[in-house]
């Protein structure tokens, strides 16, 4: 048996772990979870988990149904909130009845395009800005009750949404979640903990442990933690702003001496790919039809394709870093929110990075001026094209795009369109409060 | 697991028993048959040295008890002096193996490390210490002031490899061939990854144990000499 099989069941025993839990995604990011008991660890690792994929949102068709979940050592982690620290969790791939790859499963299409990358001489590392909102309850039935009305790095201590921070990071912390910064959002009661960077892989894990860590103990102490891109009309929005770079064998492929902002060529092409194939990729990065009502002028979300050093309404950003810390070189890609699946949405960014890199795209001008400043018109007329204005228009994008295709492979490309023109004709077809509000007085 | 060796005669002989302290084995002594269930520790003994010099015939009366139980004490260490060794041929059944006296320590510390690791037991744990860091090298349990720490697997082997090595600083190439042992994914930005991830389990308070050594790599501690 591998030593890391060995070293889970070891480690199983000698914590006194009563329970394991399975974890993988669903298409649509939702984390599923098969708990085990520890006798059952050793055949789990032999021979995988079977259960019914056609119970799964996007995994198989009624006829192909039988998947196999397979645990992965390296992801053993205790629970530290749940069942007094005896419940572990590994992460599995979910592989077919057959044992070969089951392309449904989101955690396969990241390994499979970090392969290519890593094929090409390249290793994708992530570091996300997790911004989110406590609420005093989950009832969509009335307006979320806010918890303060603290704004950006306000300390407002002795609160209970800075206790639940505070304690939701000692959680993440002994998880082997390290967190870079933490403070109190723009709007109220809205939180922001950054994760330190990690490789994608673990880091699409993290995002799903951070985000399940969040709301349990949000819900522990009687509350509510929403990743909903956009909670409440007229404030803030919550964005998942992500840190992006690549390592080759010569240490940060992005950093260049004495370049434009220490950025490379091979920083500059990547970047180019990304705004090249924004519009493409933005249904997978922003999937819900809420995520578009973040994404409008007057908020500090990026509305245009563009890029700039240190301009935050810019859809790509290149922060300044400190002259001897090559490693540290990045680019910063704005518009992903909190409720994507960030396997699948890693994937698809990643694949329009690289696609900048082997097809040697240029990068287009920096946009330095600020951007919620300037009429739309004006911005066309300057030749910048707008990100997708509603989950509508991402999809038809997404659909006539070749990358994402390849990116994500055909089963979920077409699932994923499948669900998601769904959820859009449902909300077509809804008459909002707003409607009610606007037109029933006068027609 | 503790160690508990089973030593006859009460009072145990004190170079017997000065080792066995140093090498930090638990042990009881016994002078009868009878004390053997009282003195008996909850799981059991570890091994048995019986020095047969001053008392023979009860020695072999305690050997033979040993050995007649459903779960037989061993391994059976026999202490004789020169001239009890032509004795030894009647009794070979009730012993694994046997030293002449006078002693040399060391002797003894070999034979009782050797007839356990022949008895499938290993010793005791291997641990790799470091301050208030123990990593137990069987049970793949690190204890950090007494603390348990979850590690993954990786973030163990870090751990074990740095600690073995305190003081030694490892670039970023070398503990990536070193504690991974082939070019893995992510190459060596891998190790800053799991460092960052060791010490945020490791607690504020222990973050520093492992030290970043600008433009070269980590380290764990200070060295010892």
């Amino acid at each position: 048996m591998e030593r890391q099989n060995e070293y889970v069941l070891r480690a199983v025993e000698e914590r006194g772990i009563k329970l394991i839990r399975l974890w993988f995604t669903d298409v649509l990011g939702q984390l599923k979870s098969v708990a085990i008991s520890p006798v059952e660890l050793e055949t789990a690792f032999e021979e995988g988990i079977h259960f019914d994929g056609s119970s799964i949102d996007g995994f198989s068709r009624i006829q192909e149904s039988d998947v196999l979940a397979r645990p992965d050592a390296n992801t053993f982690e205790t629970l530290p909130w749940a069942e007094d620290g005896s419940t572990g969790r590994m992460f599995c791939d979910i592989r077919q009845h057959d044992d070969s790859p089951f392309e449904g499963d989101p955690r396969y299409v990241l390994r499979r395009n970090l392969s290519k990358a890593q094929d090409a001489g390249y290793s994708f590392f992530v570091a996300p800005e997790m911004e989110f909102f406590y609420f005093g309850d989950g009832d969509p039935s009335h307006p979320p009750e806010l918890l303060d009305s603290g704004s950006y790095f306000d300390l407002t201590t002795s609160d209970v949404a800075s206790d639940l921070r505070r304690q939701t990071i000692s959680v993440l912390e002994a998880m082997g979640i390290p967190v870079e910064y933490s403070f109190h959002e723009d709007s109220p009661s809205q939180h922001e903990i950054d994760l330190r960077y990690t490789d994608a892989l673990s880091m699409a894990d993290q995002i799903m442990t951070f985000r399940l860590v969040v709301r349990e103990l949000a819900l522990e102490r009687g509350r509510f933690a929403s990743f909903m891109p956009k909670p409440i009309s007229g404030m803030q929005g919550s964005g998942m702003h992500l840190h992006l770079s690549l390592f080759d064998d010569n240490g940060n492929a992005f950093h260049q001496e004495g370049a434009e902002y220490s950025l490379s060529t091979v920083g500059r092409q990547f970047m180019a790919g990304l705004l090249h194939h924004a519009r493409e990729i933005t249904a997978v990065t922003n999937q819900l039809v809420n995520s578009y009502k973040r994404l409008v002028m007057g908020y500090e979300a990026p509305v245009w394709v563009s890029w700039a050093q240190n301009n935050r309404s810019a859809l790509v950003r290149v922060p300044v870093t400190k002259a001897d810390k090559t490693s540290s070189t990045r680019i910063e890609f704005r518009s992903p929110d909190p409720s994507c699946n960030p396997y699948l949405a890693l994937s698809v960014i990643l694949a329009a990075g690289m696609k900048g890199i082997s097809e040697g795209y240029e990068l287009p001008p920096e946009l330095t001026k600020n951007l919620f400043e300037h009429e739309p018109a004006e911005l066309r007329k300057a030749g910048l094209q707008p990100l997708p204005t509603s989950l509508a228009e991402a999809l038809d994008e997404m659909e006539k795009s070749e990358l994402v295709r390849e990116a994500l492979g055909e089963h979920i490309f077409e699932w994923f369109l499948r669900n998601k023109r769904a959820e859009w004709t449902s909300y077509k077809a809804h008459v909002s409060q707003w409607e009610m509000d606007r037109y029933l007085p006068s027609w | 697991m503790t160690e508990s060796f089973l030593v006859f005669p009460d009072p145990a002989p004190p170079d017997i028993v000065r080792q066995l302290d140093f090498d930090g084995y638990q042990w009881r002594a016994v002078s009868s048959v009878e004390q053997l269930v009282e003195a008996e520790p909850e799981e059991g003994w570890t091994g048995a040295i019986v020095d047969i010099t001053d008392n023979s015939e009860k020695a072999w009366a305690l050997c033979r008890e040993l050995r007649r139980r459903d779960v037989p004490v061993e391994p059976l260490l026999i202490l004789a002096s020169g001239s009890q060794l032509d004795e030894l041929a009647e009794f070979d059944e009730l012993f694994d193996e046997f030293m002449v006296t006078p002693f040399h320590s060391k002797e003894l510390e070999a034979r009782v490390r050797h007839l356990l690791w022949k008895a499938g037991r290993g010793a005791r744990p291997e641990l790799v210490t470091y301050g208030d860091l123990v990593l137990n090298l069987e049970t793949y349990q690190a204890v950090l002031d007494g603390r348990p720490l979850d590690l993954t697997y990786m973030e163990y082997e870090l751990l074990r490899f740095l600690a073995a090595h305190p003081g030694k600083v490892f670039s970023r190439e070398a503990l990536l061939s070193q504690v991974w042992g082939y070019e893995y994914y992510g190459g060596a930005r891998t190790v800053d990854v799991h460092v960052r991830r060791l010490r945020s389990k490791l607690g504020e308070e222990h973050a520093s144990l492992i030290q970043t050594v600008r433009s070269v790599g980590y380290k764990l501690g200070q060295g010892r000499w």
